[in-house]
């Protein structure tokens, strides 16, 4: 389970694309709760590349459903270094 | 469990395209007249959407040479480049664009499809990093998904985003940086001269297609890597044979020493058969009238120009201030629109290109217009002039 700051800083980029007011958890998905296209969630992966300062390569994205799979995701990456 | 169920969306979002007369997916090109004319649907229409910038498909040396060929080697190799499909056409078209490019190294593919795939597959391996725009063609994202290395995306052109993302690699992790000189869909070109110079000061090296800035950009047609005197920076370059070229096929070329070894481990290049020998005697021969053709290059921006400050001035939302390629597109300003206007100028007798989502950035539609070296100012100011006509029609207003 990702850290609640991590949550929040991703909680609080997707604010500005959440039209719907969905409640933001851990298990709200990108494209089936907050209707996401995929134009969207490219701005939305680089906004949290350049948060975090990491890389969140493409590869991994087909397995990023929810908001706490990209919180563990980038916990992990930040972790190594 | 139906395997295609999964597609019912895609279905449904075509069903919903309210096409009446003519269909974007379905077109029939029932007569070829010219390069720039054919009969669709019974009608006698300017093509404008056929990538043919230069207007080689009906090139006389292009069409002798693959006559030639097709009497003295039959209709196909039947067989692998690495086995019985190379001939000595296959060799002399690559040594053709290798000079063409000034480069030591030249490997054709079946398509340009296909460069991409073999060269961006067989280059990123499991602990590299291929570095691509956003906006990239379907072939180089797919070269990615072939290949097994870390994929990083970065915004369309924009040359500081990259950087961050280059800065976070590790140094000594082997990177290749993929950008296309011109882009498809808006016919925007890239800032090549600073995205290879950021990307050789992070150590990367860098592949550029050109497949849709060969034949008219620079002075000898190889690019916008020419054009903006920036060769050196590209480690390696790709092209396509089914636009300026007018015929079908890819090459790669580069100066790298080992590159000969992309042969024996890019997949596409082995597993497909070789292009048929007409195909290879066309392209060469296209190739080489391409380098003596200044004139027409000149004549195809002027066209461009001609068509781009034409719509312009008529108060269509242009996707580029300028005319920066040959492929000058209008938005619309939504689907119901852009959808009828298509359909209104194939009956006006213009076919142009629809592009929509996902081919096109930001959910934008598009209408989309190559321009080609042969068509007349006159045919330029008729499309014009139809473009007019059909705003009216589906009231579009400018």
């Amino acid at each position: 389970m990702a850290q609640t700051a991590t949550l929040e800083t991703i909680y609080g980029l997707i604010g500005p694309l959440n039209k719907k007011s969905v409640d933001l958890t851990p298990a709200t998905t990108f494209a089936s709760d907050l209707e996401l296209d995929s134009l969207t969630v490219m701005d939305l992966v680089a906004d949290i590349e350049d948060d975090f300062d990491i890389i969140l390569p493409l590869n991994m994205l087909p397995d990023l459903e929810t908001i706490g799979q990209v919180a563990e995701a980038v916990e992990t990456i930040v972790a190594k270094g | 469990m139906n395997l295609l169920d999964k597609f019912d969306p895609i279905v449904e979002l075509r069903a919903s395209l309210p096409f009446e007369k003519a269909d974007p997916f379905k077109v029939v090109i029932e007569e070829v007249i010219s390069e720039t004319e054919a009969i669709i649907g019974g009608r006698h229409t300017i093509l404008a959407g056929t990538n043919n910038y230069m207007g080689m498909t009906f090139n006389e040396e292009a069409i002798e040479a693959a006559k030639k060929a097709l009497d003295d080697f039959g209709t196909g190799t039947t067989g692998s480049r690495v086995l019985n499909g190379t001939y000595g056409g296959h060799k002399a078209l690559e040594a053709t664009i290798a000079d063409f490019y000034d480069m030591n190294e030249c490997m054709v593919f079946s398509t340009g499809y296909q460069a991409n795939l073999g060269i961006i597959s067989a280059l990123g391996g499991k602990d590299d990093f291929v570095i691509i725009d956003a906006d990239s063609h379907a072939s180089i994202y797919d070269g990615c998904a072939m290949g097994n290395a870390t994929i990083v995306r970065f915004k369309h052109n924009d040359v500081e985003h990259m950087e961050r993302r280059l800065k976070r690699l590790p140094a000594d992790a082997g990177k290749l940086v993929v950008v296309e000189g011109m882009y498809s869909m808006l016919g925007d070109a890239a800032p090549l001269k600073e995205l290879l110079e950021v990307a050789k000061q992070y150590g990367c090296m860098t592949l550029v297609d050109e497949a849709h800035s060969m034949g008219f950009c620079g002075e000898n047609g190889r690019g916008i890597a020419e054009e903006l005197g920036v060769e050196h920076l590209a480690d390696f370059i790709v092209g396509t044979f089914s636009k300026s070229v007018g015929t079908v096929g890819g090459f790669a070329v580069s100066n790298h020493p080992k590159f000969d070894v992309l042969r024996f481990v890019s997949r596409p290049y082995i597993f497909t058969a070789s292009l048929p020998p007409s195909v290879v005697a066309s392209a060469t021969a296209s190739i080489q009238a391409i380098s003596r053709s200044g004139n027409r290059r000149a004549h195809l921006w002027e066209n461009a120009r001609q068509l781009h400050s034409g719509l312009k001035d008529a108060g269509f939302s242009m996707c580029t201030q300028t005319a920066e390629s040959p492929i000058i597109a209008v938005h619309l300003p939504d689907v119901m629109i852009g959808t009828r206007f298509w359909e209104q100028l194939l009956e006006e007798g213009v076919y142009a290109n629809m592009a929509a989502p996902p081919a096109t950035p930001a959910g934008m539609f598009l209408l989309r217009i190559s321009v080609c070296a042969q068509h007349t100012s006159e045919q330029v100011s008729e499309i014009i002039a139809r473009f007019k006509r059909t705003a009216e029609k589906v009231g579009l207003e400018v």
